[in-house]
């Protein structure tokens, strides 16, 4: 199963001519749709550029992602990982190119960020942000997948249903005896899972992990990646990530940025070979 | 038929047993006590609440109203507005727009017409003067015209996502620039003067401490909505939402919520409470004029905001009363002294108390309980 998959991201997506791509949104004929063409998409970058005032954090880059893979993006400093996690999530807009979800039923990036996080795409920020004026369960319940309308809310009352998936995913995150406890108060590592915990109640199809064991112990680490495992295959989970031991344990395909480009893909063992990412970053 | 279980549940969601003993105990006196010891023992006996101070607490009911409603928008939402002044003073302008049309005849000029207009020899009313000859109507207005206002500021301001202090600065300028355009006599409300001159409200003489009682009464019973409602607002989910937002909002755009209607919807309601206050307001003090949209009285309700505690209902209602309380007794013991002990008592709270008189309520509780479980 971990080789399919590795060798599925492999492959380079075919790119549609323009005159293809321009007639997909005014006709949904999924006989000839590229959506028919490429089942099993989760993401779909296609030639984004972001152009920081002349300067390129992101350099024509694509990049495609199958359903329920568990994918880290690894590459030194300023290669350009949290600019594609903005990309993707609308905190910031290419420059030119696109971002699909499902394959290309979705354009990602015509949408605004909450639109975004709402179709289901969910995202950990480096820093834990939780709410920390609340405790652990009302972090939950603030997440939790549901009409988030203005009147809605205000009118909202918690369905049996909503209690159950916050009991779970507590259980999870093994979070259960602090469900009381104000999120401010938890400690580092806590805080990271009660965070973990908010994505998996939001129930995104795309998980975007942005370094979720910087500053955790060994055995926090364990846990982490025992956790995100057990996300992939109903979910997609892209992880970005420094510490290289812990993209060992977890990583199944490892992309490489360097300079706003793709430098390599590929299995861990393969990558680790390659000798131009040797040069830019294992190597140093 | 729901239960009583249920009622009592849903009723501790709102607020704890004790707070709500408070609220009885506060309800009570205010909409019992003092109108009976106004009504009941004569006017030399020694527990006769005097009709004169009437209005004054009515003005107190008023700031109380007006706290809750920043508190609303700054203690939860964490969005600072120095120009509630503004919708205040619109709501007031409203209501004083109805009190003006009701004078009829009996002005100086015996004028159909407002005396200003009749001084600035204009022969008819202008358009936007119709339909506050109706006290529905002028109510209506007084709430919706500031809601209108904050709505149309709101979307704009928060579209952009223009927060923190830019958003405190633009607030301020609002109001400032409103009150320059209601200073001119061309705009139709008085100039500096303002409205005033009141004689009736609905047919009562506002002179009348039968009047002035209702009045009073009124204000009461609207606080205590108003603070029933802001408890329903901030123990919702909405209500959660807005705290986070307050916390970190971009975590809670990634959650799904577009954080910018929310903070619209209650930007917008903080207005409409803002504008029944002044409602309120206008007909007990008599008079509503631009300084009211002055920079410093929406600085001055923050004020009352930070020194009762953000973020708690109950303590910028105290703040509110316990300044102007304050205010009241020191602009006539020592008026040079008010504005040097406002200043003070601004920095000395945020320096060192930085959740207002709530949190050293609660600091002695926290303490006292520890010493009673040692």
């Amino acid at each position: 199963m971990i080789d399919s998959s590795a060798a599925g991201a492999l492959i380079k997506p075919d790119r549609q001519p323009a005159s293809v791509r321009a007639g997909i949104d005014s006709e949904p004929d999924l006989g000839s749709s590229p959506r028919a063409a490429r089942p099993g998409l989760a993401l779909w970058v296609e030639n984004v550029t972001v152009s920081f005032s002349g300067f390129l954090a992101l350099d024509d880059i694509t990049l495609t992602i199958d359903k329920g893979e568990l994918r880290c993006i690894i590459g030194p400093n300023g290669a350009g990982k949290t600019t594609l996690m903005d990309v993707i999530t609308g905190r910031t807009r290419p420059t030119t190119g696109s971002v699909y979800l499902e394959s290309r039923a979705i354009e990602v990036t015509a949408l605004p960020e909450w639109r975004i996080a709402q179709i289901g795409v969910g995202r950990k920020f480096q820093r834990p942000t939780v709410f920390h004026g609340h405790t652990v369960e009302e972090n939950l319940e603030l997440a939790i997948a549901s009409n988030k309308g203005v009147f809605r809310t205000l009118f909202h009352r918690r369905t049996a249903n909503e209690r159950e998936r916050i009991e779970r995913a507590l259980e999870t995150i093994g979070l259960k005896d602090a469900k009381s406890k104000r999120a401010g108060l938890l400690s580092h590592g806590h805080k990271q899972w009660l965070e973990i915990g908010m994505l998996l109640v939001q129930q995104p199809k795309v998980l975007l992990v942005d370094e979720p064991v910087a500053g955790m112990s060994q055995q926090e680490m364990e846990k982490t990646a025992e956790l995100l495992s057990g996300l992939a295959g109903e979910q997609t989970v892209i992880v970005v990530e420094h510490d290289m031991d812990f993209v060992r344990s977890i990583a199944r395909t490892v992309t490489v940025l360097h300079e706003g480009r793709v430098l390599a893909e590929g299995s861990m063992e393969a990558i680790q070979k390659d000798p131009r990412v040797i040069e830019v970053y294992l190597g140093a | 038929m729901i239960p009583f279980k249920t009622i009592r549940e849903r009723a501790l969601q709102l607020q704890p047993a004790r707070y709500w003993i408070a609220t009885g105990i506060f309800a009570t006196s205010i909409l019992v006590i003092v109108p009976l010891l106004n009504a009941v023992p004569g006017p030399s006996s020694p527990f006769h609440f005097p009709d004169y101070l009437l209005p004054l607490l009515g003005k107190f009911l008023c700031y109380a109203i007006l706290a809750l409603a920043l508190d609303l928008v700054w203690g939860f939402t964490g969005i600072l507005s120095l120009g509630h002044g503004l919708f205040f003073a619109l709501g007031g302008y409203a209501m004083g727009m109805y009190l003006m049309r009701s004078i009829k005849g009996e002005g100086v000029y015996r004028s159909e017409l407002p005396d200003f207009m009749v001084f600035l020899d204009w022969k008819k009313l202008p358009w936007y003067w119709h339909g506050f000859g109706n006290f529905n109507f002028a109510l209506a207005m007084a709430v919706l015209v500031p809601g209108l206002v904050a709505f149309a500021f709101g979307y704009f301001a928060f579209r952009s996502r223009v927060r923190g202090v830019y958003l405190s600065i633009v607030t301020q300028a609002l109001t400032y620039a409103a009150m320059l355009l209601f200073f001119q006599n061309a705009t139709g409300f008085g100039g500096n003067n303002g409205l005033t001159d009141f004689k009736r409200i609905l047919g009562y003489s506002l002179h009348d401490p039968s009047t002035k009682l209702t009045l009073y009464v009124i204000s009461g019973m609207a606080l205590l909505f108003v603070y029933l409602l802001c408890r329903y607002v901030v123990a919702s989910k909405l209500g959660r939402v807005l705290t986070a937002i307050r916390d970190a909002e971009l975590k809670v755009r990634f959650c799904g919520y577009q954080a910018a209607h929310y903070k619209l919807f209650v930007w917008t309601l903080s207005a409409m409470l803002c504008g029944l206050a002044g409602a309120l307001y206008v007909p007990q003090v008599g008079i509503i004029n631009p300084s009211e949209m002055q920079p410093s009285n929406s600085i001055e309700m923050a004020i009352w905001v930070a020194v009762g505690g953000r973020g708690t209902l109950v303590g910028p209602v105290a703040g509110a009363w316990l300044i102007n309380g304050t205010k009241s007794w020191l602009t006539t013991a020592f008026p040079s002294a008010w504005l040097y002990v406002l200043g003070t008592l601004f920095v000395v709270i945020t320096l060192f108390i930085p959740d207002g008189l709530v949190g050293i309520s609660t600091a002695i509780r926290n303490r006292l309980s520890a010493r009673i479980r040692a």
